[in-house]
């Protein structure tokens, strides 16, 4: 590419109407940042959205943008892909979007392994429509808007997209966007279904998990006098979720780590790379077994008519299944 | 005294092969030179449920089946129990003599009124409740009966063959019942050797062993029934052309490949599966070479193309999915579609709604079935006619086309793609399980003149022409259409009221603009489509009377109107293909013409008449319904319409078939 693309190439002039301080913004400019760094040519990236305050992220960003329905994102994303494998393709969403009216999108994606990347948005809060309790809400907590605490357990994103079969499973913090850039950037490469689970607070409605709680400001370290953190980086602990090798063995000693790893939460939140398998075949990868020039001419990019707009396909063989052999 | 159409009927639990007995008698008639329509019923179940195929066979054009049965193929009780009632006086039973002591009462899958009534009826005849009772007032119907020992000459075949277990030989049921029958009708066998190589052609052992069957059957029927044979026979005639024996479900496969549908999903659904399936069987096909043109954006991909097309056939997680992973394809720039029956549309229709106001071609494939919910899953209805219309919250433009039968169905699945690419906008395709079941002789299909017609579709977008828009205000509400990954062709789509880039956008003037550009798009659709393609009249143009109706009633009224032409009743027929939009002004001409206009249809509440009222102001003077879950027969549509005629009354609901 001649000229080096820059930040501004990936924005959009469209009016944010985020609230003030809303970790999507944190996300957004992360995505931007990583098709930046990639130097990725933005008419060849697609960007599906559900619904919901992240629903609305496309519109800010210079790529193909589709903003589609509550809870299906993901076939959306799926299908434009499988078109056309040789777009980059991202899908975003909320917590509520993606894990609860999306949940069976979300874990069937998991199995088919597409080579696309899923940043869910998580803050506990279904915010457009006031703040009632997402699935990822703790049981018994009660963010400001809720007439009564969450009756329901929370789920564990990380641990069933690992179930479902996502090769790239990690976690980041919408504020620190520099790691979630990275993040980003490590999921957009891989080749398979990659999620990445973001926590970011909701300024508005979510009044427990804010900020200041995820800087921990609520416990002072006495000696340094400074807050203690409790979101730390699983990289920094020598943690590795790396599979290293395609025996089936290793694979699953890695996921049974990432797993136990996944429940932890409290005083400390790990981010970061979970769980990444390479050796688990893309579902483009799948098709291509079977038709051989998938890759090269997938269904968009098939010449369907000739120069006079007759039909290409040629069905004499086929129909002689059905053809009345006369005596 | 030869006729010129006759009816078999075969009858058996699922999954006894009742099946591949029909398709190897209808490809067997058909290549003796006969026309040949079959009609499939069989119970959402997989195995031990009563089944039935009844074929019909005509040596001039045959497009429905009829109820009178002139030879029942049987080989257990419960078909005999089911259907002996239905053979005509002149006809025959092929039945086991060794099952005919069997009790009525003892057959777990006979449903309690069914029993009650047949044995209210033997009671009435003063005779016992053992299936030979059965037989036995059919007999006095004059129906003759043709006990075939169905257990001794499969041993005869064994011997011939060297296998000694029954179980293995007891395979060869139906096609003994087969060759029977066409001995009985004394149709050439030569044909039914051929059809049994052809069914079998993966397996040449089992063909061979079945032919050997199929001759002591044919033998054995010769010897024994031949001098008090059935009084219905049918003189083959040579085919004047190519035909093709091919059921709905593949005929819209192979309607979808021609079109240059490379991308299908589907959630698995009864029947419209079948079609998924087969596609996905046939991922790979031949694709003609083209002269690749400088210009072709597709330049590099037609030289790669090595003469072989494909199809991504993709099962998903439910129907939401479905069809949202098709428009995404479409997004991309692939011609796509899902196939789905009632049920599965429900689910679609969020999607359908996201489709219409993002202007998606994308094009759904719905085979009705018996509704509402689960309904009937298995069996007929045209039930979803006014939900498809209105599916979906809120306004937006969509296409419905309605096919008549097996050979439309191939041609209507590709105008479905060429309406969806140049008006950008959901297409669905109405079709329903009488269509997709049914087998029928055709003419082979023609496509290579077809034309393919992508609409206003730019694989980039020339700087020259100004910044992108895809959602352009023009004169005919069509805007230029980008795919994702176009160059310079960067497009937003949002679910919600968007500005010409595709953005939000919630102000009251831009929401008009748009609202009536994108309805806009029906209108210039109803002005472009040629009326041929609205509305096709057919029958006596001059008679007094006309039917209107759609879908796949087409056959039997067809065969009936031809029936009453010869009898000096006259009818004209309208056949509704485009149901939006609706050919108002078409209609609104034609039918004040005519004396009386009749709707036939197949649901409860005449939907098709209530929507010619709302879009005509023209009401029906009678309704022919039915919903009992079994398609219309030529016998009922013959005397419903002498009904409708004779007595004019409004509304006559019909209930023929078993």
């Amino acid at each position: 590419m001649a000229v080096k693309l820059t930040l501004a190439n990936y924005r959009t002039n469209v009016h944010n109407d985020w609230c003030p301080g809303c970790g999507d913004f944190g996300i957004l400019s992360a995505i931007q940042m990583a098709l930046a760094d990639m130097q990725l040519d933005p008419s060849n990236i697609a960007i599906f959205s559900g619904i919901g305050c992240s629903g609305k992220t496309p519109h800010y960003i210079n790529t193909y943008g589709i903003h589609t329905l509550h809870g299906r994102v993901l076939p959306y994303a799926l299908g434009a892909k499988l078109a056309n494998p040789s777009l980059i393709v991202l899908a975003v969403g909320g917590d509520g979007d993606g894990l609860g009216i999306g949940a069976g999108h979300f874990v069937n994606a998991g199995r088919r392994n597409v080579d696309i990347t899923y940043i869910v948005h998580d803050n506990g809060v279904y915010g457009l429509t006031k703040g009632q309790a997402s699935p990822t809400l703790k049981r018994g907590l009660r963010p400001k808007s809720l007439p009564r605490p969450n009756i329901n357990e929370a789920i564990n994103p990380i641990a069933i997209a690992i179930a479902a079969g996502y090769t790239f499973v990690a976690r980041a913090y919408a504020y620190d966007n520099k790691h979630l850039k990275e993040i980003i950037r490590k999921a957009i490469s891989h080749k398979g279904s990659a999620f990445i689970d973001v926590l970011q607070p909701c300024p508005t409605y979510n009044d427990i998990t804010t900020k200041e709680w995820y800087a921990g400001e609520d416990r002072i370290d006495p000696e340094t006098r400074k807050p203690i953190p409790r979101v730390y980086k699983l990289e920094d602990t020598g943690y590795d979720g790396e599979v290293q090798s395609p025996d089936p063995a290793e694979a699953e000693k890695k996921i049974a780590v990432a797993l136990a790893k996944s429940f932890e939460w409290g005083d400390r939140i790990p981010i970061g790379v979970f769980y990444r398998n390479p050796y688990v075949p893309s579902y483009e990868e799948r098709i291509a077994s079977r038709i051989p020039n998938y890759l090269t001419i997938p269904p968009a990019r098939q010449p369907i008519h000739d120069a006079e707009k007759h039909p290409t396909a040629d069905i004499e063989q086929i129909m002689e299944e059905f053809l009345v052999t006369e005596a | 005294m030869a006729q010129s159409k006759v009816s078999w009927m075969i009858g058996g639990a699922q999954g006894t092969g009742v099946d591949s007995a029909a398709n190897i008698f209808s490809r067997a008639a058909a290549s003796s030179g006969l026309n040949v329509f079959g009609k499939r019923e069989y119970y959402s179940n997989i195995k031990g449920e009563h089944s039935y195929f009844s074929v019909t066979l005509s040596n001039s054009v045959i497009r429905s089946h009829m109820d009178e049965v002139h030879l029942l193929a049987t080989f257990d009780s419960e078909t005999i129990i089911r259907h002996a009632w239905e053979v005509e006086s002149g006809g025959g039973i092929i039945f086991d003599p060794k099952q005919t002591s069997e009790k009525i009462t003892s057959i777990p899958t006979l449903e309690k009124n069914v029993v009650s009534g047949i044995l209210e009826r033997l009671k009435g005849e003063g005779l016992g409740n053992s299936v030979m009772d059965v037989l036995e007032v059919a007999k006095k119907n004059g129906v003759k009966l043709y006990p075939l020992p169905y257990v001794d000459l499969l041993k005869q075949v064994g011997e011939k063959i060297g296998e000694t277990q029954l179980s293995i030989l007891s395979r060869m049921t139906n096609v003994m019942a087969v060759a029977a029958s066409f001995a009985l009708f004394k149709l050439p066998e030569e044909h039914l050797f051929k059809a049994i190589e052809q069914v079998f052609k993966a397996k040449a052992k089992v063909a061979k062993m079945n032919i050997e069957a199929a001759k002591i059957a044919a033998e054995y029927a010769v010897r024994n029934f031949s001098n008090n044979g059935i009084s219905f026979h049918i003189e083959p005639r040579p085919a004047k052309e190519q035909r093709l024996l091919i059921n709905g479900t593949s005929a819209v496969a192979l309607g979808k490949i021609v079109a240059g549908c490379r991308f299908q999903t589907y959630y698995p659904i009864t029947p419209a599966s079948d079609e998924s399936v087969y596609l996905e069987d046939h991922e790979v096909f031949e694709s003609r070479e083209v002269e690749v043109l400088a210009e072709n954006p597709h330049q590099a991909e037609s030289m790669e193309l090595n003469g072989k097309g494909s199809i991504v056939v993709v099962q998903t997680e439910d129907e939401i999915a479905a069809i949202t992973m098709a428009t995404g394809a479409a997004l991309a720039g692939a011609r796509a579609a899902t196939a789905t029956s009632g049920p599965g549309f429900s689910l679609m229709t969020e999607g359908l709604g996201w489709a219409g106001m993002n202007e998606v071609p994308v094009v759904i494939t719905l085979y009705q079935r018996g509704g509402p919910s689960t309904g009937l899953p298995t069996r007929h209805e045209q039930g979803d006619m006014l939900f498809v219309l209105h599916a979906g919250h809120g306004e937006f433009p969509r296409i419905v086309i309605a096919s008549g039968d097996i050979e439309e169905a191939f041609y209507d699945a590709i105008a479905a793609f060429n309406y969806a690419e140049r008006y950008q906008t959901p297409v669905i395709h109405l079709l329903d399980k009488a269509l997709a079941n049914s087998t029928m002789t055709v003419r082979k299909f023609v496509y290579n003149d077809l034309v393919i017609d992508r609409g206003k579709l730019y694989f980039e977008w020339p700087s020259a022409n100004g910044p992108y828009k895809r959602f352009e205000f023009t004169d005919d509400g069509i805007s230029p259409r980008t795919v994702l990954g176009a160059a310079g062709g960067i497009f937003w789509n949002t679910g919600d009221e968007h500005d010409e880039f595709g953005h939000i956008s919630e102000e009251p003037v831009n929401r008009c603009r748009m609202m009536e550009k994108r309805m806009r798009k029906l209108e210039t659709a109803d002005a472009e489509i040629p009326d041929r393609e609205k509305v096709i009249i057919h029958g006596d143009v001059d008679a007094p009377y006309i039917i209107v109706s759609w879908g796949s009633t087409k056959g039997a009224i067809l065969d009936a109107i031809e029936y009453h032409a010869q009898h000096g009743l006259r009818f004209a027929f309208a056949q509704v293909k485009l149901l939006s939009p609706f050919p108002t002004k078409l209609l609104q001409e034609l039918l004040p013409r005519y004396e009386r206009i009749i709707c036939v249809e197949q649901n409860y509440s005449g939907q098709f008449a209530q929507l010619l009222a709302m879009r005509t102001c023209i009401k029906p003077h009678n309704l022919i319904l039915k919903y009992n879950g079994r398609p219309f027969s030529f016998s009922e549509a013959r005397d419903t319409l002498k009904r409708a005629i004779e007595k004019n009354e409004a509304r006559i609901v019909t209930n023929a078939g078993a």
